[in-house]
């Protein structure tokens, strides 16, 4: 069930480890992911998704295994040096200073200035309002600390902080969790935007209806270890499910393990 | 009786929407606003109280100079507290730089072969005593943001050890003997600017009023941002130079006493009129100090990378990290700012005693922690301005003094500043949970 894809992929992670004090959160990991693909990250709490993330934003790097972006062997220590890969991530938690406003956070450690070296808010301003009329034509409170927007405009803020850095690889940590239906629907389709753009995506997601909608191929974790990659095509959420809480290869799945977790 | 609730919710919005409107136009802080009232509110109190005496020009300078050293640090302490951090260690930074400012004047700069007559060995004095400051807030931050020691114990430290430092300086003796041109940072008679040039003062104050205000309508303009009406600008503008050139009267209805202007008078070949000559005395440099020192920070809050990711880092910590903000460095920074600021309220110290004792700065960590709070910081991090913190140092200056100039005993003094910051504090604290607040 390995895909085989014509082009040659731009992020190679192989044989990737990360532990915390003792712990194996992810060992020996490899995955790849293409231009315009989204790759979907799935499995239980603990499973070692948002660790092996992390390793590639370089919010807690590796401690071994190779980056390659084009082929190309990359050392990621920092956030710094995935952003400057063009690497950017949309997390969880909404990694917004909740006290700023949408621009400041769009800019957030990577603000404009004047050649006086003072921050040019104007032109950050502008900025954000010429992205969120691509990515959220109803957005309208530049100037309010974003701690006042709703989830679904504080995600806004966050992917355009992505896009406005011309991402080539992103990597999405539920994205959709803290939104509600319509906000989830603009986000999906915002996803499928930025995929015909030409940008990998890494989803990772609980929720399978975001995972079949939006993916092109899923990785199922468990207990730090790939079990299996499988096209969406080739298979059913039933087995996905299955792979995800009994940890087992998609052709090790029974018909009674089926049985189980439906 | 939710119903009830409702309505007195109502009226009173209602009668307050026409200011809250004008607010908005201006787009002036309210909280800043409520704050100038309070402040008005007790030196009008107080001025009721005392029989008219107090609000005048010799008192009202008198009171600004005492807050100086305390509204200085106060711009520092509010970076420090919305990125999380406290510093303990302020008042005793300030005993061991203003020592410092006495023994580089009296034993070791003489000692190098610069004495009271050499020119300039003020400004030597000066530069190496700020230097000392900043160097002791960049040991401090380096233990706080890079090894990760917790700011209250590493400040709880520097408070102590950095008090004791001072009695090993001076070998416990008080110093005296400064430099007259290092004096003139105290402010007094002598260190003032005079008239003429406290006029010129107001002068450039309401020109750059004037241009801040024209510069932030052409950046608005550049990217077709909706602007300002023009009557609000120029509303802003009059009343800017309106305090301007207000101060500066009130400054300048200050005269020289009478022995000084008789000497004046007759250095400046003038015969004195009969009801004497009535020199003015101008603005103190310490004030000029405390006003270009918050103009400075409040741009470095405001304008500079370093001032947004201190506020980035007070909002979420974890968001600036993965933004790829040096946050280490950012905290490290904060607390060299603070030491430079307590090593020009120590120089401010040191010039007014003509010297340093060895309790100069004793609990001014309390009184400056207690400015910024009550100038709206909030100790969750992420919020807080320096302007409020600078009236926070003066609403507090103000009610001690005028306490004090009303035969109030200093105990009762401190009941009621402590009342007052409670007060404060909670007021602000409901009115942000009913939403009110625009900070």
């Amino acid at each position: 069930m390995t895909t085989t894809m014509a082009e040659a992929p731009i992020l190679e992670m192989r044989n990737i480890s990360v532990s915390y004090g003792g712990v194996h959160a992810v060992e020996n990991v490899s995955i790849d992911l293409h231009e315009g693909e989204v790759v979907a990250l799935v499995g239980g709490n603990g499973a070692g998704k948002s660790s092996l993330m992390r390793a590639l934003a370089g919010a807690r790097p590796a401690d071994s295994g190779q980056i390659l972006i084009d082929g190309e062997p990359q050392a990621i220590a920092n956030p710094r040096d995935a952003k400057a890969l063009r690497i950017e991530t949309i997390y969880q938690t909404l990694a917004l200073a909740d006290n700023i406003a949408a621009p400041g956070n769009v800019f957030l450690g990577r603000e404009i200035t004047t050649p006086w070296r003072t921050l040019d808010d104007g032109a950050m301003e502008a900025a954000t309002r010429e992205l969120m009329g691509r990515l959220n034509p109803n957005f309208t409170r530049f100037n309010s600390p974003v701690r006042n927007l709703s989830g679904g405009q504080r995600q806004a803020v966050a992917i355009a902080r992505a896009v406005h850095f011309n991402a080539r690889i992103m990597i999405m940590d539920e994205p959709t969790a803290a939104l509600g239906p319509a906000e989830t629907t603009q986000v999906r389709q915002l996803i499928r935007q930025l995929k015909g753009e030409g940008i990998g995506i890494f989803l990772v997601s609980h929720d399978i209806h975001d995972v079949f909608d939006l993916a092109d191929r899923i990785s199922v974790m468990y207990h730090g270890r790939i079990v299996g990659t499988v096209r969406k095509e080739d298979v059913t959420t039933d087995e996905v499910l299955a792979m995800i809480i009994l940890g087992k290869p998609p052709d090790e799945v029974s018909t009674e393990d089926l049985a189980a977790v439906r | 009786m939710a119903q009830l609730a409702g309505t007195t919710a109502e009226t009173r919005t209602s009668r307050i929407e026409p200011l809250r409107r004008l607010a908005g136009a201006t787009e002036v802080d309210l909280r800043l606003f409520g704050m100038l009232v309070a402040l008005a509110a007790i030196l009008i109190g107080f001025h009721i109280q005392s029989g008219g005496r107090f609000i005048q020009p010799a008192n009202l300078i008198t009171l600004s100079v005492q807050a100086m050293g305390i509204a200085i640090m106060s711009t520092g302490m509010v970076l420090i507290i919305v990125a999380r951090q406290i510093d303990l260690s302020v008042g005793s930074i300030v005993g061991v730089t203003a020592m410092a400012f006495a023994l580089l004047q009296t034993d070791w700069l003489p000692g190098l072969g610069l004495t009271i007559n050499t020119p300039f060995m003020w400004l030597v004095a000066l530069l190496l005593g700020l230097g000392l400051g900043a160097l002791i807030g960049a040991v401090q931050g380096f233990i706080i943001a890079y090894i990760g020691v917790p700011s209250f114990v590493v400040t709880l430290g520097g408070l102590l050890s950095l008090r004791g430092t001072v009695w090993l300086l001076s070998s416990g003796a008080a110093v005296s003997g400064l430099q007259s041109d290092f004096r003139k940072i105290g402010g007094g008679v002598q260190g003032s600017i005079g008239g003429t040039a406290t006029w010129v003062l107001a002068v450039v104050a309401c020109v750059a009023i004037i241009a801040l205000i024209a510069y932030n309508r052409r950046q608005r303009r550049r990217f077709d941002f909706p602007v300002r009406p023009v009557w609000a600008d120029t509303l802003l503008a009059v009343v800017g130079c309106a305090v301007a050139f207000g101060v500066a009267a009130f400054a300048n209805a200050n005269y020289l006493p009478k022995g000084l202007a008789t000497r004046y008078a007759q250095e400046h070949g003038i015969i004195e009129p009969a009801g004497g000559l009535k020199v003015p005395v101008g603005m103190p440099w310490p004030i000029i100090i405390v006003i270009a020192i918050t103009v400075i920070v409040t741009f470095i809050a405001t304008r500079r990378r370093f001032g947004r990711y201190v506020y980035a880092y007070g909002g979420n910590p974890d968001a600036a990290e993965l933004a790829g903000i040096n946050t280490r460095w950012t905290i490290m920074k904060t607390f060299i700012l603070m030491g430079l600021l307590c090593a020009v309220a120590g120089a401010i110290g040191a010039a007014r005693l003509n010297g340093a004792t060895l309790d100069v700065g004793q609990s001014d960590e309390l009184y400056v922690i207690a400015a910024a709070v009550i100038g709206g910081t909030s100790f969750t991090g992420g919020i807080g301005t320096v302007p409020g913190a600078v009236l926070g140092a003066f609403v507090m200056q103000a009610l001690a003094y005028g306490l004090s100039f009303n035969g109030v005993n200093s105990p009762t003094q401190n009941v009621v500043a402590g009342i007052v910051l409670i007060l404060a504090v909670g007021f602000d604290t409901w009115n942000r949970r009913r939403g009110g607040g625009t900070a």
